[in-house]
């Protein structure tokens, strides 16, 4: 931490105190911000960008220990008590919006013409209520999550180890470049550095072809969002002439006009272009974030290692999206079409991707599915205009849902890549395996919602915003997704962690020297997880129910309204729950919906005794209710199963039409293109084989020949002489 | 300008020699070139074919000493002493590679070196 911050010693004196630029537009903002935390705010993301270029270092020194975990466990802790400065320092106690800019260096500065037109995008980081709120999970968890993936990537020590902590620091400094850059340009950095790392990290095993497919297919949908995100950027520069937030969001003239003008019902006042802003912007945040119809990346991106599963694909990369949306509420605001896409795509994401989570018996594929419904959750927090509740549940999510993932990818490496809920029972009566069930068990609690936990509170605020701003049908949709997801929590939670004993082991086993693959298996015996995984999961099973205690402190609610985000909330609460003040009855009808949910999960898959409340029957590693049912259902579990098709019909829409014009186009390519190419190449040697004969290396030819051709001049020479 | 060679070559020497035309030097000259000329292209015998190349060698050097000669211009005859020398070191070296050759093959058939067929 000291050495780091040493090393950023001369960035911290080139940025200065100066630097930390008093806002040009902002009256109410200068000075609202305490103390010089610039030298804070450059280390959140250059530690984690020195700690990457420390493990290529690693990388050519063929460094084969843990060095490039501690690297990035140190580096990545350094950027969190940065973070947690930089909270301190922001969130004090004058209200209003507080916020600075703090710059590293000029990065773009193109001016042209001759009144003064200019494209400014300074490497500095805009710092906001906003900001800290979403670095401190990020930071927070990356650091746990480092140390968490030094015991579970320990089989690669080697280049692997180091190509994994370098993409993993990687990612790090491009989220806190996207979070925190104070123009839409570093944030569309970070963006793209974030799906690059994404990348990387999703086709770690390169030698998998379905991991490398993954890999594929996460790019290139993001590739579709981010299209969508980058017209967005371009449109605000075209209408506003500027992409920093200091100017966007503080000068009266941008957003707070049209915010202004949405507020008082003015809508016809705005122009369009500032109207396509929030749906072009949400184009990017449903592809980064994982919604519908772009959500079908996440559930293969499963194929990376479970750390990053953690990290990227359900707590921080995949709520860059709400960030977006959050952080231009705002703009968001001025359009209620943006909004009601924003509601209306998160609802129907959120119980989609619930009812294919039903139905499948990958755990990590059911807790991916669970993140796609959880993002739909936030999505429609922030656009009901209840950004403290989307936030809030942001944060919330991160913590239950990493120590989700990270249980999960203890189960997995410890019983040889076993995912499959329906071989794996009982795995809180073996040996070593407590603190891993108790961390689930509190993760559970929290995803399916049972009151005081903090998932609990985040869904409530954002159920009952969504009731009391009148967007009624999307409430009783979460409600129902609610619902849902605690049954097929508790469905994990109860086939994988408690009843019988039974391990069947998974697809990683290697047997040892003269063992064949059946003895293997008979012999297999679990090895339980060491001290870092215990001791980061233990850090998030205290950590995810300590979240809950924010909830009554207004935490969110404070952060929020200090922000960009804040004093957005429709004005008039007019909305009811079956005819009661949703706040005040959300509370229960929620908390009945999550228990509904988590009985049925226990009467269909609990076993028998205290672990099912008594309700189960469940006697062996497969479960007999559930399996009766299923037929019963009919089509429906079977589609569900099958995820809706969504997968196939992609496949047969898009991506075969794309196959046979490929074939098409190859076809073209060879015959025409390649054809002509070789036709040129072709003809001088037809030429060459015809004149060859000639050259036959005999001396007496070349000499009759010589004798010939002389002859021939010698008589055209008379012949042209005498006539 | 072809009319003019032939009515050249009807011209007298300038005295001693007189009785002897420009024409019977060049008829000798060309006799011995087509000799040489039509022995190269017949015969096989890499020897017999350089002899052949040294014969137009000689006929040439006869029609520039026949010129200079008629135009009592030594340039000619200095021309041709220089050749000759030239002409016995280069015999030298054909002969040596001729030899070099016979030694690869054990034949002297020009036909037998024919590698550079395209």
């Amino acid at each position: 931490m000291t050495s780091g911050l040493d090393m950023l010693t001369p960035l911290a004196d080139l940025i200065g105190s100066g630097a930390l630029a008093a806002p040009p537009a902002g009256e109410k903002a200068a000075g609202a911000v305490h103390g010089d935390i610039g030298a804070w705010v450059m280390a959140i993301p250059f530690l984690p960008l020195l700690g990457s270029l420390l493990c290529v270092l690693c990388a050519i020194f063929k460094v084969k220990s843990k060095l490039p975990a501690w690297i990035t466990v140190a580096g990545l802790a350094g950027a969190f008590v940065a973070a947690f400065v930089m909270f301190q320092q922001t969130t004090g106690a004058d209200g209003g919006s507080q916020w600075a800019v703090a710059k590293a260096f000029d990065w773009i500065n193109f001016q042209w013409g001759s009144e003064g037109q200019a494209l400014v995008a300074n490497f500095s980081f805009y710092v906001d209520s906003l900001t800290c709120l979403w670095m401190l999970f990020v930071t927070g968890l990356a650091t746990l999550i480092a140390l968490y993936a030094s015991e579970y990537m320990s089989h690669d020590k080697g280049p692997g180890y180091c190509r994994f902590f370098f993409a993993f620091n990687l990612f790090v400094f491009s989220m806190a470049c996207l979070v925190m850059g104070d123009n839409l340009l570093l944030l569309f950095l970070g963006w793209e550095g974030v799906g690059l790392c994404s990348y990387l990290l999703i086709g770690y095993f390169y030698k998998k072809e379905s991991a490398v497919a993954a890999a594929k297919k996460a790019f290139i949908m993001n590739r579709i969002g981010d299209l969508g995100l980058s017209l967005g950027v371009m449109l605000t520069f075209v209408h506003f002439g500027t992409l920093e937030y200091a100017q966007l969001f503080h000068d009266p003239e941008m957003f707070p006009k049209y915010l202004a003008l949405a507020q008082a019902g003015d809508f016809a006042s705005i122009p369009w272009q500032v109207e396509l802003i929030p749906i072009l912007l949400a184009v990017g945040a449903f592809g980064k974030s994982a919604q519908f119809p772009l959500y079908v990346w996440l559930p293969d991106a499963m194929e990376g290692p479970t750390p990053v599963s953690a990290l990227i694909h359900a707590a921080t990369m995949v709520t860059a999206g709400v960030y977006l949306v959050a952080r231009f509420l705002p703009v968001f605001a001025a359009n209620q079409a943006a909004l009601g896409l924003v509601i209306l795509i998160g609802a129907f994401t959120a119980l989609l991707s619930a009812t294919i989570a039903m139905r499948q018996y990958d755990i990590k594929r059911i807790m991916a599915y669970s993140t796609v419904s959880q993002l739909g959750y936030m999505f429609v927090g922030v656009a009901v205009l209840a950004p403290s509740g989307g936030a809030f549940h942001v944060f919330t999510h991160a913590f239950f849902k990493a120590t989700l993932f990270l249980c999960c990818g203890a189960v997995m490496h410890g019983f040889a890549g076993q995912l499959d809920l329906r071989k794996l029972s009982g795995v809180m009566s073996m040996k070593g395996w407590l603190i891993v069930s108790l961390a689930m068990l509190v993760g559970c609690l929290n995803l399916a919602g049972v009151p005081f936990t903090a998932g609990y509170f985040s869904k409530d605020m954002i159920l009952a915003e969504s009731f009391v701003n009148g967007h009624a049908i999307a409430g009783w949709v979460l409600l129902i997704t609610a619902g849902l997801t605690a049954y097929y929590t508790f469905r994990v939670f109860f086939r994988v962690f408690v009843g019988p004993t039974h391990a069947e082991p998974g697809e990683d086993l290697h047997p040892h020297e003269g063992e064949s693959m059946e003895e293997a298996k008979a012999n297999f015996h679990a090895h339980a997880p060491g001290w870092a995984i215990n001791l980061v999961l233990g850090i998030l099973l205290v950590g995810s129910i300590l979240v809950a205690f924010l909830y009554p402190m207004h935490w969110a609610d404070d952060m929020i309204a200090t922000s960009t985000a804040g004093g957005i909330g429709a004005g008039d609460h007019t909305g009811t729950v079956l005819g009661m003040d949703p706040h005040k009855v959300m509370y229960y009808v929620s908390a009945v919906f999550g228990v509904t949910g988590i009985l049925i999960a226990a009467f269909l898959h609990g076993p028998k005794g205290l672990w099912s409340l008594g309700i189960g029957n469940r006697s062996e590693a497969e479960t007999s209710r559930a399996d009766a049912l299923v037929p019963k259902v009919g089509p429906v579990a079977h589609l569900a199963e099958r995820k809706w098709l969504v997968d196939e019909l992609y496949h047969a829409t898009i991506a075969m039409p794309l196959r046979v014009i490929a074939h098409i186009s190859h076809a073209l390519d060879r015959l025409l293109v390649d054809g002509l190419v070789n036709l040129f190449g072709w003809l001088p040697r037809l030429f060459g084989r015809t004149i060859r004969p000639a050259q036959n290396g005999l001396l007496h030819s070349y000499a009759i020949r010589m004798v010939g051709g002389v002859g021939v001049v010698v008589l055209l020479v008379v012949l042209v002489t005498l006539l | 300008m072809l009319v003019d060679i032939a009515t050249m070559a009807q011209g007298d020497f300038p005295e001693p020699m007189t009785g002897l035309t420009l024409m019977h030097y060049l008829m000798t000259s060309g006799l011995l070139f087509a000799l040489g000329l039509v022995g190269f292209v017949t015969r096989r015998n890499l020897i017999i074919m350089f002899l052949c190349t040294e014969l137009m060698f000689q006929a040439a050097g006869i029609a520039l000493i026949a010129f200079s000669r008629f135009h009592l211009n030594h340039t000619g005859e200095t021309f041709v002493i220089f050749v000759l020398t030239i002409a016995a070191a280069e015999a030298a070296l054909a002969l040596a590679l001729v030899v070099l050759l016979f030694r690869r093959k054990e034949t002297l058939d020009a036909s037998s070196w024919a590698e550079l067929r395209g």
